[in-house]
This record gives structure tokens, sequence and C-alpha cells, in this order.
């Protein structure tokens, strides 16, 4: 799967510099920047734009095989899938043909992946949205699978590292759906108990319930630079506040101005800097030297 | 009697003349006394607390304060709070802990502020830790939704021992207006989304998730008296029960059991795969 970046055939747009015989696909372009880059490069530098820092949304699965050591991952609790508690239809639109389509689409049953895996030889936890389904909204399945997550990483004294990204709550799921919020920050109990870390990123793009739950009680708190973050969403406050949003505003660089997160981390630094923490925190000696990274190195 | 719809309720819990936090406090306490402030950054007048006598022992009480005008709801932000509102709901908690007084909250607010500000001061931040004090709390709590329970910002002050709803409360994910206005593409057909969204007390009781609907024989602000007096009667005899229950089995075996309540929630399928 490739992440939501637009690519395009240069060939077709007659981009003199680059010739017309370059194939399809070999060029992507930066929806910020504009830049054209040369789609290896852009994948070797793990998404992220090589001319503006643009970190560009991946899917689950690619941000699995992006952080774990290869072939380190075991699925958990892959046999998950929604009910309709609520029998719930708009529009004429059952909420399982709604599901049907979102698991059509991403290839996944749920907006949650989860499993066991080890980053530079760390042995974790690993609970990650998947935007791409229902846009990651989390409803019982989603909540489910990441209480299960969290009690299978205690139980087998692994560090819990969780990516979360959430456009808001599953609606089709009602109150069951706002009851997630509770059962998450429960179920890190268990890390607690253990003192175990438990360490969030949040990802572009973060809102509602999985930022008011567990993503921000975890013991760290990491961003990805650039990544929107927040309770409610930026159209929601202009229209019910008529406030004028500052620009910049709710992205990980002003959530760390505000206090609210413990460091923003480019992302091909992220596998590195996840193993360093773990060991910090769980009083273990590097086996690779890490540098240290000041503020400036992150922010840029 | 007429089969009110879900919409119905939804306007009779948001009723301005429904008796709110403060009446609750005012009738149902003894010599009650107003705490205010979370000690970081200001008093938000969207959450009360209080301290008083509820039959024969001192409680805290907490909830969301809406107004019973229009200029005391500008002045309450229609009974939504900012961060600095469950930083206080925290910091009353942790004091309620110390004492060991039992916590009474009342659930009544249409969302946590959706403002510049509260985004700033972390207004997810707030709720979550929040959210993780109530489920943590070393002392018996009991919630009860006497209006409007809107979202994760009513939902911060409710993961309590006990939830009761009163009759014409409602508890939803989002507000009907919000939902009709994201899956039916038009906010007008808020009656459409709110009963599909089953939001009523009765509903939530059916879930599961409510453990008791308190009637409202006359809706609350036609009755404002029998209305207290009936949530009153509630909240004595759960409270008894949880009391026993904490000098029977301890703190610890409390905790798990609120832990248990919360951790269940949800529905699925499951596959067996392996
Ligand atoms: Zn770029």
């Amino acid at each position: 799967m490739r992440p939501r970046f637009r690519r395009r055939n240069v060939a077709s747009k007659g981009t003199e510099s680059l010739g017309p015989s370059i194939p399809d696909g070999l060029w992507s372009k930066c929806p910020r920047c504009r830049e054209l880059i040369y789609t290896r490069e852009f994948e070797r530098n793990h998404y992220v734009c090589p001319r503006c820092g643009y970190h560009a949304r991946l899917t689950a699965r690619q941000r699995i095989a992006l952080t774990v050591d290869p072939e380190s991952f075991v699925e958990w609790d892959a046999g998950l899938s929604p009910a309709d508690p609520l029998r719930f239809v708009a529009l004429g639109e059952p909420y399982p043909r709604k599901v049907a389509e979102a698991q059509e689409r991403s290839g996944e049953r749920e907006a949650l992946v989860t499993g066991a895996a080890t980053i530079l030889g760390v042995p974790v936890g690993l609970a990650v949205a998947e935007f791409g389904f229902l846009g990651a909204s989390m409803g019982s399945v989603f909540g489910e699978k990441f209480a299960r997550a969290a009690e299978r990483a205690a139980a087998e004294d692994r560090a819990f590292i969780v990516f979360a990204s959430s456009g808001g709550a599953r609606m089709h799921e009602g109150v069951f759906s706002l009851f997630q919020l509770p059962k998450t920050i429960v179920a890190v109990e268990s890390l607690s108990e253990r003192r175990l870390p438990f360490i969030t990123v949040l990802v572009d793009p973060c809102y509602g319930g999985v930022t008011a739950s567990f993503a921000t009680v975890a013991d760290l708190i990491l961003a990805e630079p650039g990544a929107m973050i927040g309770f409610a969403g930026p159209r929601v406050i202009e229209q019910v506040t008529r406030q004028k949003l500052p620009a910049g505003f709710q992205s990980a660089e002003f959530l760390l101005q505000h206090g609210m997160i413990d460091a923003i981390v480019p992302r091909p630094r992220l596998r590195e800097e996840l193993a360093h923490y773990i060991r910090l925190l769980t009083n273990q000696r590097s086996t690779s030297p890490v540098s240290f990274v000041t503020r400036q190195e992150s922010d840029r | 009697m007429m089969q009110l719809t879900a919409w119905d309720r939804v306007q009779l819990a948001r009723h301005q003349a429904r008796p709110h936090t403060l009446d609750y406090i005012t009738e149902l306490l003894e010599e009650p006394r107003e705490l205010h402030g979370d000690r970081l950054f200001r008093d938000d007048p969207a959450i009360v607390a209080a301290i008083g006598r509820f039959g024969t022992r001192s409680v805290i009480v907490l909830g969301h304060q809406k107004g019973a005008s229009t200029t005391e709801n500008v002045a309450r932000n229609f009974g939504m709070p900012r961060p600095e509102g469950y930083r206080k709901a925290i910091r009353i908690l942790h004091l309620a802990e110390k004492f060991g007084l039992p916590v009474i909250t009342f659930i009544d607010t249409p969302a946590a502020d959706p403002g510049l500000e509260s985004e700033e001061r972390g207004q997810a931040w707030a709720i979550s830790s929040c959210l993780q004090a109530f489920l943590r709390a070393q002392v018996p709590t009991l919630a009860v939704v006497i209006g409007e329970g809107g979202s994760g910002g009513a939902l911060a002050l409710a993961v309590c021992d006990r939830l009761l709803m009163l009759e014409n409360a409602i508890f939803a994910v989002a507000s009907p207006e919000a939902c009709a206005a994201i899956l039916w593409r038009d906010a007008a057909r808020a009656p459409e989304a709110a009963e599909t969204m089953r939001i009523t007390a009765q509903e939530l009781h059916r879930f599961g998730i409510a453990d008791e609907v308190i009637p409202e024989p006359a809706p609350a602000h036609l009755d404002a008296s029998g209305t207290i007096r009936r949530v009153g009667q509630a909240l004595e005899r759960h409270l008894e029960e949880l009391l026993q229950l904490w000098h029977e089995h301890g703190p610890a075996h409390a905790r798990q059991l609120r832990w248990a309540r919360y951790r269940a929630i949800g529905l699925w399928h499951e596959d067996p795969v392996t």
C-alpha cells in the first residue's frame, strides 16, 4: 500500500526539465511544497519530503514496517470486527455496510492494528491506528483491541507503544464509542502496576476522544513534526466561536510550545528514539550509542 | 401518557428552567460551602464544587453548571467547561480522597468548551486526566445525569461507581445536531439523529451503562423540588450500598469493581483467529 501522497505522471504533464521518458509512478509530488521527489528516495526517507520535511500519512501496516525490526511483528486479536449495537442507519445506509466498505478499502477489519514486535531488539506491544478505516474513529473494537494489547503487553513484560491518530468518535456506535475513553484509560493501569513504559506517538491527525483519553495519559507523549493534534477540530472551533485561528494552531510544534507533549521526533529517527526512551525509562544501557537530540535538531 | 420521542427528551434535558447543579447543592446539602479554583490558572464557573453535609456525613459535590438565564448562561459559558474546570474537579477530588469523603457529581453540559484558549491550555489533556482521576478515586463516587450528558465534556465527571440518570436526561457521544450535520449532511435532521443515536436514559439503562433511571412524574422544570427530592433519595440509597461495599471489601476491591465495569463496555464480533 502507498501512502496518501499524490503521484503524478510527470511525462504526461510535459515537465521539460525531467524529460518525457520518465515512467508513471517514478516521481511523487509533495502536497505541501510541490517538490517533485524521486519515489525511491521518498520511500527511503520514510515518506518524509526531503525538501520541506512534510510527513505523509501512512497506513498502519506501513507504519509497523517502518518502526519494528524486520519479521518481528506478530499480530494480536485480528479476529475482532465491529458489531452494530445501535442498529444504526443514516441516509438509508446501515452501519454494517459502511464497515464492509471501509474493510474493503483499507484491507483492515478495524481502525486499530495491534501486536508484538521488537524495536532494535527491545520487546514491545504495539497499537497502531489506521486512519484509512473510517477516520480511525474509536468504536468498541478499537477500544477492546487497545485494552487487550495494553494488558497483554503488561503480562508479557513489554513496553507499550501506540501510534495515535483519529478523526473523532465512531458516531454509529453512539454511547458505546464514548465509553471507550475510560476503558482505554483503565487498561493502561496494567502497565503502570508493572512499571512498564507506555509511550504514545501522536500522528496526523489526532483529535477527539482519542486525544482526550489514552493518548494523553502516557508516560511520554511524542509527536511527528507538523502533526495536527487537538480536542475540537479547527472547523468546529471556527464555527462555534467565530475566532480566527493563528497559523500553526494545534500543530505538534504549537503543542510542544504550550507544554503538552514531551518531544517532536522526525519519522526517520523514531525507531532509534523509541528504543532509546524505553531503555532510559527502564534503566538499561543502550547497546549502541544514541546521540543526544537537541530541541533545534528535532525542530528542523 | 403520551410517549415522548428522543428529540422531546433532548428538549426537556436542555430546558433552561430545569434544576441545575447549584439547585441540588442548595436543596440536598446542609451547610454547603462552595470551593473555587484549580490553583493553576483560574476559577471556571462552568464547573462548581462544594462540600457539605448529606444526611449524616460530609460529602463533596462536583457538577457542570448551566445558567438559569441568558446572562448567567453567558457567564457560565453555557455549562461548557474549560481545562481549568476539569483541573478544579481533579483538585477537589484529591481533597475528597484525603478526608475519605464520598463524591457526588451532577452531569449537565452540552460539551467541553471548543475554543482556541481551551485548546491552548490542553482541553484533551484536562479531560483525560480528569477521567483517570475519577477512575483511580480512593473514595466512593456517584454520578447523576440531571440534564444534558454531552460527550467527553460530560463523561469526564461521570465515570463513577454508580451512574444514575433522570428520566428526561440524555447521554450522547455528540449532539444530535452535530451528528445530523455529519452523517445526514443536514443539521436540521437532528430529531432523526437523536432517535438513531439511542441517547435516552431508558436506552442507557438497557445497555447496562446507567444503573438506574430516576423517574420524573412531572418533567423536572415543572417540579424542581420533587425532582431534587427523588434524586436525593436515590443518591442516599446508592451511597449506603457503596459505603457498605467499601467498608466490607476495602478500597482496593471497590476500585477493581469500578475498573471492571468500565473495562467491559463495548460490543463486537470475534472470529477465532490465531
Ligand atoms: Zn515538501
